[in-house]
């Protein structure tokens, strides 16, 4: 069985995010990137379906500039079997259906069992991507999987609803499923691992080499929200901000 | 322009976004058709029939007796070659989460996501963890737009007529790949956030397992039941049925004092009825502050533990 992960290279929930000088992104010179969290759990469940079944490789796949390397190797040093890495170096492509037709031709030809994608991006969330792969290389999908079992030729899937429902579903592979946070604890990758991960593959490829894709959606600029709320700013030494919380507790509130 | 609203069904009634949605619709285009899926929808079409709408589209099919992505993308990418509207316009729920970008993916048009509202440049998502809004648009092109939660206000929804029309979708067996099962609910816990009057909430902020204690001593101080955002729940150092948010619970407290919580809109949805938000957060340019009442702006670890000493003193 051959499983793809996809794997995003994000902004740091902690990162800076000066926006560039034409307002059209953030100045990425300033940013620290992670991996994007939701993909650390599709990787932590391919993980997990490689240790209980026999004959199964877990393949990485980013695309972005070379930085997105660092991702890889993470993934690689916590136990995948090897990498690929498609070369994007406009960062200004952010339509979700080009970036899907490229990750699609890129992975095609390896004719994978299951892809993992997160449910969402942290940068542009558009929550899409996995679901539009399974759709052009004519895969089941499924969403917000919180639990997998794989049983031969199909894949069980626990999907969260939305209120605290949930769903089983029973999806023919090969399919595409994203991963809702939470469902396992991804693990630290070891000395070893680390190690080991330096002989480990990446293959790389030129994004713009595998097709040519008419933009559809486009980020035009991005900006600080603005809000209308009046908000009291509580600052200062300790001792005046918990004087200030108890007076509002007790008399703006009277909830003590 | 035409606008292919695209409804759901929550148990039979007309899901809450379904109407934002078509509020939204109302206010972009002027022809609005809107479209039911599957075979138990007479609550939802008597709704319907009270809406200014050009037309509802209705599909019966004994293949769309329960909801299938295959099916439900299917049926709409039919009804939209049919009816060749500008905009598909619909509720970002987990439903759409789900199907639409198959829909995308079959008629090639875009699909922008989330949008919490509309300027003449574009549409405006949220990104990078709500800290920066962005406006997107499409190209030249027909796009399927998604609406968040209280994009529109649902009582703004244009009152009239409409007429019903049924549309003879084409489905065989082999379209449906998956089989689902009827959704069920975990067991729940002891706690009832919902009619909680104070709640104290928790969230990543608080670093490490052993802090959440904090919380539990503040909430025992102020009388308040303690929630959590996600990743505390996830993380394991919180019970689940103590998650606020889209997949935990909705709650309107009268005070809702957040610990360490960025403002996920995931999270916001959950708790943006509480009466009064107080948040600590290190960060003065957490999303959080935008809708909080009071905005402690410091370290929950230095804040908390004092708040705690002074109000037992004052006890
Ligand atoms: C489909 C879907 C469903 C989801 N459902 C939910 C849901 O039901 N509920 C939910 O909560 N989330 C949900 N999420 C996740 C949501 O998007 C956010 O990831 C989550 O709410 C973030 O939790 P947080 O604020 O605790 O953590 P973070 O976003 O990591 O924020 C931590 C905050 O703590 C602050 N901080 C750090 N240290 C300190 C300190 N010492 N003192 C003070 N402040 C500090 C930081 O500045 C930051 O603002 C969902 C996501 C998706 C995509
Ligand atoms: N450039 C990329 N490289 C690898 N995986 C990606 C990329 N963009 C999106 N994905 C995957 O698709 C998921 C959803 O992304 P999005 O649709 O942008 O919210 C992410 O969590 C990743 O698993």
């Amino acid at each position: 069985m051959k499983i793809a992960v996809l794997i995003k290279q994000v902004p740091g929930s902690e990162s800076a995010l000066p926006i560039d000088s034409e307002g059209y992104w953030v100045d990425e010179s300033s940013v620290t990137f992670v991996m994007n969290p939701p993909d650390n759990y599709a990787l932590e469940e391919a993980l997990l379906i490689k240790e209980s079944n026999d004959d199964v490789e877990v393949v990485i796949v980013s695309m972005g500039p070379l930085r997105v390397q660092k991702v890889i190797r993470e993934a690689l040093a916590k136990g995948a079997d090897r990498g690929i890495h498609i070369l994007e170096q406009d960062i200004t492509e952010k339509d979700p259906l080009v970036i899907a037709k490229r990750l699609s031709n890129a992975i095609k030809s390896e004719e994978f069992d299951l892809v993992l994608t997160g449910l969402q991006s942290d940068d542009t969330g558009m929550g899409q991507t996995g679901v539009l792969i399974g759709e052009i290389l004519k895969m089941s999908t499924a969403t917000l999987a919180v639990e997998t079992i794989i049983q031969e030729d199909h894949i069980r899937i626990k999907r969260e609803l939305e209120s605290g429902w949930f769903q089983w579903v029973q999806l023919s592979l090969p399919a595409s499923i994203s991963i809702q946070s939470g469902l396992n604890t991804p693990r630290y990758p070891s000395l070893k691992g680390i190690m080991g991960a330096k002989k480990k593959e990446i293959h790389s490829l030129s994004a713009t080499e595998l097709s040519k894709e008419e933009t559809l959606q486009k980020v035009n600029n991005v900006f600080v929200p603005q809000t209308n709320k009046q908000t009291e700013i509580i600052k200062g030494d300790i001792d005046q901000i918990v004087s200030r919380i108890i007076e509002i507790l007790r008399t703006d509130i009277k909830v003590i | 322009m035409n606008i292919l609203v695209v409804l759901e069904s929550n148990n039979g009634a007309l899901h809450r976004l379904s109407r934002e949605a078509l509020v939204g619709a109302q206010e972009l285009g002027d022809s609005i058709f809107a479209l039911i899926i599957g075979n138990e929808n007479e609550e939802i079409l008597s709704e319907l029939a009270g809406y200014e709408l050009e037309k509802v589209i209705t599909v019966k099919h004994h293949l769309l007796s329960s909801y299938s992505a295959d099916g439900y993308s299917e049926v709409v990418r039919q009804v939209f070659i049919s009816f060749s509207p500008d905009l598909i316009v619909i509720g970002h729920t987990y439903q759409t989460r789900d199907f639409i970008p198959r829909v995308s993916a079959k008629l090639d048009i875009p699909f922008i996501p989330d949008v919490i509202s509309i300027s003449d440049k574009g549409f405006i998502k949220q990104v990078l963890n709500a800290k920066l809004n962005a406006t997107i648009s499409n190209l030249d092109n027909a796009a399927i737009i998604s609406f968040q939660s209280a994009a529109f206000n649902e009582e703004q929804l244009k009152l009239g007529s409409c007429s019903n029309e049924s549309f003879d979708v084409s489905l065989v067996d082999s379209d449906i790949k998956s089989i689902s099962e009827e959704p069920f609910q975990e067991e729940e816990g002891d706690v009832d956030l919902e009619s909680a009057e104070v709640l104290v909430s928790v969230g990543r902020g608080i670093e490490k397992e052993e802090n959440v204690t904090l919380a539990f001593e503040l909430a025992k101080v102020i009388n308040a039941e303690v929630s959590a955002s996600r990743p505390v729940v996830d993380s394991g150092w919180v019970d689940s049925f103590r998650q606020v948010g889209s997949s935990g619970s909705n709650v309107a407290p009268k005070l809702y004092f957040s610990l360490g919580i960025s403002g996920a809109i995931q999270h916001v949805v959950g708790m943006k009825g509480a009466k009064n938000i107080m948040a600590i957060n290190k960060d003065a340019d957490a999303p959080i502050f935008e809708i909080s009442d009071y905005a402690v702006i410091g370290d929950v670890l230095e804040i908390v533990p004092k708040l705690i000493e002074s109000l037992e003193q004052s006890k």
